[in-house]
């Protein structure tokens, strides 16, 4: 069986929590004493119907609230694949909690109110995933039990939606109309809505055939932890510990360690415990070299052909995540692969107007939530791809050391 | 050869990485075991992180004194097989040292008091992570969990305030005195758990499996007769075969009537389960936050 990690986003009106809670509900992952818990809190809050929103909305202060202020993970399962599914607030001061869910997805939901059509938030939730590198987008035209499940204005969003994304890079984009309140082509295909003919959106989930995240044909190997057993049956076992991060490696490849550049021979690979032949990403595994060199956490494996970048000086699609405006001149740890540097920011070259995507040249200043293009230099070099090639070796997060809090996402570019 | 992988290929990798970040990230890590079957698969899983060297941590049990008799024999066992050193925080030392007061009563339970005893053994040793097996699926304020979630000097969390975490970058930074938890098997849920531990044939306690216990039943939760257990005059104590789904301190892990005796069996019966595991705890009965509650303070 295998596994999809899709986002979801929208607003606090959008019936979001209600979707997702009618997911859950009608692939019976929701069990008796979860729902007699919702049923109970339905009923003292004086509501009219079950309210399956308050199956998701975990916090004390979200339940108060009625919203969803952090990321919120589900998981549930059918016959044929595993979800994990990554319930993001869509609220525009939550964009960095959109950036969080959506950082480990390969599909993204978008909800629309049919009631209002494509909003400000709507081309938002739209950028954010595509700038995060999501190939599949599913448009949800929800709330179509509210305007007498008519068709002509499905068709109008369609329309409007498609109108502006063109603009972006995503290749797979598909539409559904839906009533998640009433189930109506959820999980149910709906008997309202004939002139749909395509699929429900759990059809849709377990079907959409998500080509691999990952990058199959350069090879990047980021070691993670030298292990060196000490045991008399293991003398001289020197193991490098990691995830591979893209490309096949094989049993006696010829590889380069950087950034040092030197050169051995695979000479074993072990796959948690057993030797195997080969290994290529997401799996862990530990690799054992021929030549006795000295290799560290942070260092990369790699093959000489196809090596990556290796620079002090990057640019980077950044998001900023807290109150202090970003200064140029600050300081911070930059976290990439298993590699921690220090580095200062240069240059701020232009902020993303995230509801149009325009790129405002002369505006430089970068708060919380906003996304800009930054330029960073580096107290080491970094040994990189480009996010759009290979997004473990092209993504990095921004540490305050005052703090330690993460203050910045950022895609390599 | 096929390049794909199941999703538990693809829960196993996750699992490793982030048992080898807390290892390369952290001065003086340790898991904390309860003889669990979730904190029994980390263990397995650091196994397999750093063979075939010996796992570079201890394991720690917060002991309530309130115990199933099988769980202690258990967790001697595996500390042995796996190779680990044993650490075991009492709870009975905190009590008798004055820094907290045991409920007494009916419904009484050590479970709340088992955070500071937790504590006080993360300050003693200069823990500065505790590597613990909460799963997302388990509860609701779970759900909004980090892999790395940071704890104050106070040991407690702050669900409000946590800091975003995007792909695999795990920010482990903290002053001195904070620590942090780290829960490795975050996106496992309950049935990747019974498959898993049946792909890899791993040694569980034997009251996950059918046995005859004398138990009594309170508030729909069948808990076990022990003097641990005090019963109200109308409750009966009655023999049944029954098994656990999970397992904590005796006061308050209730018993499923079952006649599961294998993981076969036990792997058909969670897929036919309408109600949480969760649900057969006592200790999350009290209230609609419990676990929220429990969490903010230092709990696991």
């Amino acid at each position: 069986m295998d596994l999809l990690r899709f986002v979801t986003a929208g607003s606090v009106d959008d019936g979001k929590s209600t979707l997702i809670g009618r997911l859950l509900f009608d692939t019976k992952t929701i069990f008796k004493d979860q729902l007699e818990a919702v049923e109970h809190t339905s009923k003292v809050r004086g509501e009219d119907f079950v309210n399956l929103a308050l199956l998701t909305d975990g916090l004390r202060s979200e339940r108060e609230q009625g919203i969803t202020i952090d990321v919120a993970y589900r998981y549930f399962a059918t016959p044929k694949r595993k979800f994990i599914l990554a319930d993001s607030p869509g609220h525009v001061q939550y964009t960095r909690n959109m950036i969080t869910g959506a950082s480990n997805a390969s599909l993204s939901l978008i909800l629309v109110d049919a009631r209002n059509g494509v909003l400000e938030q709507t081309r938002r939730h739209t950028f954010i995933s595509a700038l995060l590198g999501i190939k599949h987008l599913i448009v949800c035209i929800n709330k179509m039990d509210l305007v007498d499940f008519n068709q002509d204005i499905y068709q109008k969003i369609k329309e409007d939606y498609r109108a502006f994304s063109s603009k972006i890079d995503v290749p797979d984009i598909r539409f559904i109309p839906l009533s998640a309140k009433e189930g109506d082509n959820v999980v149910r295909r709906s008997e309202k809505m004939d002139w749909y003919q395509g699929p429900t959106l759990l059809y849709a989930l377990e079907n959409t055939y998500v080509e691999s995240d990952y990058e199959r044909v350069n090879c990047r190997f980021p070691v993670q932890y030298v292990l060196r057993p000490m045991k008399e049956a293991f003398h001289d076992y020197r193991g490098y510990a990691g995830r591979v991060a893209g490309g096949i490696f094989k049993k006696g490849d010829e590889v380069v360690v950087l950034p040092s550049g030197f050169k051995s021979r695979i000479k074993s690979i072990e796959n948690v415990g057993k030797e195997v032949d080969q290994v290529f990403p997401p799996m862990s595994a530990s690799i054992q070299l021929e030549n006795d060199i000295d290799i560290s956490r942070g260092d990369m494996i790699v093959k000489e052909f196809s090596q990556p970048n290796m620079n002090q000086d990057i640019d980077i699609m950044l998001c900023w995540f807290t109150e202090t405006p970003l200064a140029i001149g600050s300081k911070f740890i930059i976290k990439h692969t298993t590699r921690e540097v220090k580095a200062i920011l240069k240059d701020v070259r232009y902020k993303v107007d995230i509801n149009t995507l325009h790129r405002i040249q002369d505006d430089k200043h970068i708060g919380l939530n906003d996304i800009g293009r930054v330029h960073l230099r580096t107290s080491s070099p970094l040994i990189f791809d480009t996010y759009k090639k290979n997004k473990i070796t092209g993504s990095v997060i921004l540490i305050d050391e005052k703090n330690n809090y993460t203050v910045a996402a950022g895609m390599i570019l | 050869m096929a390049y794909t992988f199941s999703h538990l290929d693809h829960l196993e990798s996750e699992a490793i990485f982030v048992i080898r970040e807390v290892a390369a990230q952290f001065q003086k890590p340790m898991l904390l075991f309860s003889g669990g079957k979730d904190s029994m698969l980390i263990l397995h899983l650091a196994w397999k992180a750093f063979y075939p060297a010996r796992i570079p941590f201890p394991i720690v049990h917060v002991d309530t004194g309130h115990n199933f008799e099988e769980t202690i024999e258990y967790r001697n066992r595996m500390a042995d097989k796996y190779e680990v050193n044993l650490v075991v925080g009492y709870v009975q030392d905190s009590i008798d040292s004055g820094k907290v007061e045991e409920e007494t009563g009916i419904n009484s339970s050590r479970n709340w008091l088992q955070s500071v005893t937790l504590l006080d053994t993360i300050e003693e040793h200069k823990f500065d992570c505790a590597l613990g097996g909460g799963r997302r699926d388990e509860e609701k304020a779970r759900a909004k969990e980090r892999f790395f979630s940071h704890r104050n000097e106070f040991g407690e969390w702050d669900p409000k305030n946590q800091r975003p975490e995007l792909w695999n970058l795990f920010n482990g930074r903290k002053n001195y005195g904070e620590h942090f938890r780290v829960f490795p098997i975050s996106n496992w849920t309950e049935m990747d758990v019974w498959q898993y531990i049946k792909r890899e044939e791993i040694d569980l306690p034997s009251i996950y499996f059918n046995h005859k216990r004398r138990v009594f039943n309170r508030d729909g939760v069948w808990l076990a007769e022990s003097p641990f257990n005090p019963m109200k005059p109308t409750e009966v104590a009655v023999e049944k075969e029954v098994r656990f789904r999970t397992i904590g301190d005796i006061s308050c892990t209730g018993a499923i009537e079952s006649k599961v005796n294998n993981i076969d069996d036990i792997i058909a019966e969670v897929a036919s389960f309408r109600v949480t595991e969760r649900a057969g705890r006592h200790d999350d009965k009290r209230s609609d936050t419990s676990m929220e509650d429990r969490k903010k303070e230092g709990y696991f």
